[in-house]
């Protein structure tokens, strides 16, 4: 049996139950949900948390500050278990209070919920940054021709902040679906813990964290392909930097 | 993976840097003071009503979990950089085949979770080793049967993939005539290297550096999970042990911050130190 053909497995990695290729692919499936309702809102909080610390007042600027100080200086492990226990309890909590008794809310949610504060610090600083970035000009020309703070952020500060924050913010989808695996920890199911799992209950370790491994990868390639023409249409009219 | 236009930048918003630390003066204005005054009380309120009678018991423990933490963070950061200097400077001069490899081992390491790798490391290659008996008689088994070796192997690769990316940039964007004129003074190639190339990449890449850092000191406790007792094991053993959920972790947490921030301002002293022109 010196084979290496049957030193592989290849069986084990079957969609129907004796392979665990279905549970591997439930996990992934997990893993993208929680990544895609994690950073839209992230995006969120970071779209207020942005206009909060550019044009909030004295003390709003200052409490965005700890939070994007706190997020930023404490491992997004800690953070993950931090939120997920306070998170239900306090949610638990509320809902005692106005007599509705605890739900035991599903890991999607809590998964997205702790995600989310995650990247919503991350995309404040990224947001903030590409929004500093529009040319004083622009938005100066905007006033003078009379339009509505509304309509200058509208039509001037977020298109022309777009290309600046593009990279930034594509970065951090990446990020945020390699953040997934951190609720492993928790033991939320997606892809890394069924992936223990799996291997753990085969023995063949190598085989599954490989093929784990490589879903990660694909996930991050094709995302970098859409990037790339998300990139290329916002930096139209760009002049090209040599 | 996408354009490095600013890797900095996505650094910079992941991780708290020097740019980021208070000035001593901004701390009096009015609002600023209420603030404090409203945060010391929330401390103390903390510090009073919530549960710290296990800390006395685990304190020496702490301490040694703390230890391991910074010895991971410096060891690996140390290592991982070696190994991303030759991997960023390949990238940029090197003969295709070394420039490919380079790449894609950058894009397969930043494309998968730190987490997975150091369980492929610990698990897969963990349960490989014991099948070869050469690798059991040789002298590295006393090592190789430990968990922190993998947690090592993991976090130096992952940050030499990341720090790679930024060196690649850094080599690439010393200007060529910085070079070209080490070259008309009579240097060889190598002191090329050593005396302009490599310090003036390295100066340049020092702000994501020391981001990366930061970003590095916040990977650490994963390693807790392949049984490394570090300090966010040993916090885990309280919970464990006196079913307290939050208290334990907010400790974790303001620890994390010290740390945090004793590393910046340690970037900070080094930074101050390279003389740059102008400014």
């Amino acid at each position: 049996m010196a084979d290496p053909a049957s030193f592989i497995n290849w069986g084990l990695l079957a969609l129907s139950p004796p392979g665990w290729g279905g549970v591997l692919l439930s996990g992934f499936v997990a893993s993208i949900k929680i990544a895609v309702g994690g950073y839209a809102f992230g995006l969120a909080l970071g779209i207020g948390g942005a206009c909060g610390k550019l044009y909030g007042g004295p003390i709003l600027r200052d409490l965005m500050e700890c939070y994007t100080t706190i997020v930023r200086a404490v491992p997004e492990l800690v953070l993950i278990l931090l939120l997920y226990y306070a998170g239900t309890d306090a949610l638990n909590h509320v809902l005692g209070l106005f007599g509705i008794g605890t739900v035991d809310i599903g890991g999607l949610a809590a998964g997205i919920f702790v995600i989310g504060i995650v990247q919503g610090a991350y995309s404040t600083e990224v947001l903030r940054g590409a929004i500093k970035a529009v040319p004083a000009g622009q938005i100066e020309a905007a006033r003078a021709y009379g339009m509505s703070p509304f309509k200058v952020t509208t039509r001037i500060t977020l298109p022309a902040m777009l290309p600046y924050a593009i990279p930034g913010l594509s970065n951090l989808w990446l990020i945020a679906t390699k953040d997934t695996a951190l609720l492993a920890v928790v033991g939320f199911s997606e892809l890394t813990l069924m992936t223990r799992q799996a291997a753990g209950a085969t023995k063949s370790y190598l085989l599954f964290f490989c093929a784990a491994g490589v879903l990660y990868l694909a996930l991050t390639l094709v995302s970098d392909v859409f990037i790339r023409l998300i990139e290329r249409r916002a930096r139209r009219g760009f002049v090209e930097q040599s | 993976m996408t354009e490095p236009a600013t890797p900095d930048a996505t650094t910079h918003a992941m991780a708290f840097t020097p740019e980021d630390l208070p000035t001593s003066d901004s701390f009096f204005k009015p609002h600023r003071i209420v603030l404090l005054l409203l945060a010391a009380a929330l401390v103390f309120s903390i510090a009073w009503f919530m549960r710290w009678d296990w800390l006395p018991r685990y304190l020496p423990r702490l301490g040694q979990g703390i230890l391991v933490t910074l010895a991971m963070l410096v060891s690996t950061s140390i290592l991982g950089f070696l190994i991303a200097v030759p991997l960023g400077l390949v990238q940029v001069t090197g003969p295709w085949p070394l420039k490919a490899l380079a790449k894609s081992f950058c894009t397969v390491i930043r494309g998968t979770p730190l987490l997975l790798q150091l369980w492929l490391l610990y698990y897969g290659l963990g349960s490989l080793f014991p099948q070869f008996p050469a690798i059991r008689q040789s002298f590295l088994w006393p090592y190789l049967r430990e968990s922190w070796p993998y947690g090592v192997a993991a976090l130096t690769i992952s940050f030499a993939a990341y720090e790679g990316e930024v060196m690649r940039g850094a080599f690439a964007g010393v200007p060529a005539g910085e070079l070209e004129a080490g070259r008309a003074y009579g240097m060889s190639r190598w002191t090329v290297f050593r005396r302009i190339w490599l310090p003036r990449a390295i100066h340049r890449a020092l702000p994501t550096l020391n981001g990366e850092t930061v970003l590095q000191l916040k990977a650490t406790p994963l390693v807790a999970t392949i049984t490394v007792i570090d300090v966010y094991a040993v916090i885990s053993k309280v919970r464990q042990d006196t079913f307290i959920t939050y208290e334990p972790l907010l400790l974790l947490a303001l620890i994390y911050m010290c740390l945090t921030a004793i590393l910046v301002l340690a970037f900070r002293t080094l930074e101050n130190r390279i003389p740059t022109r102008g400014a």
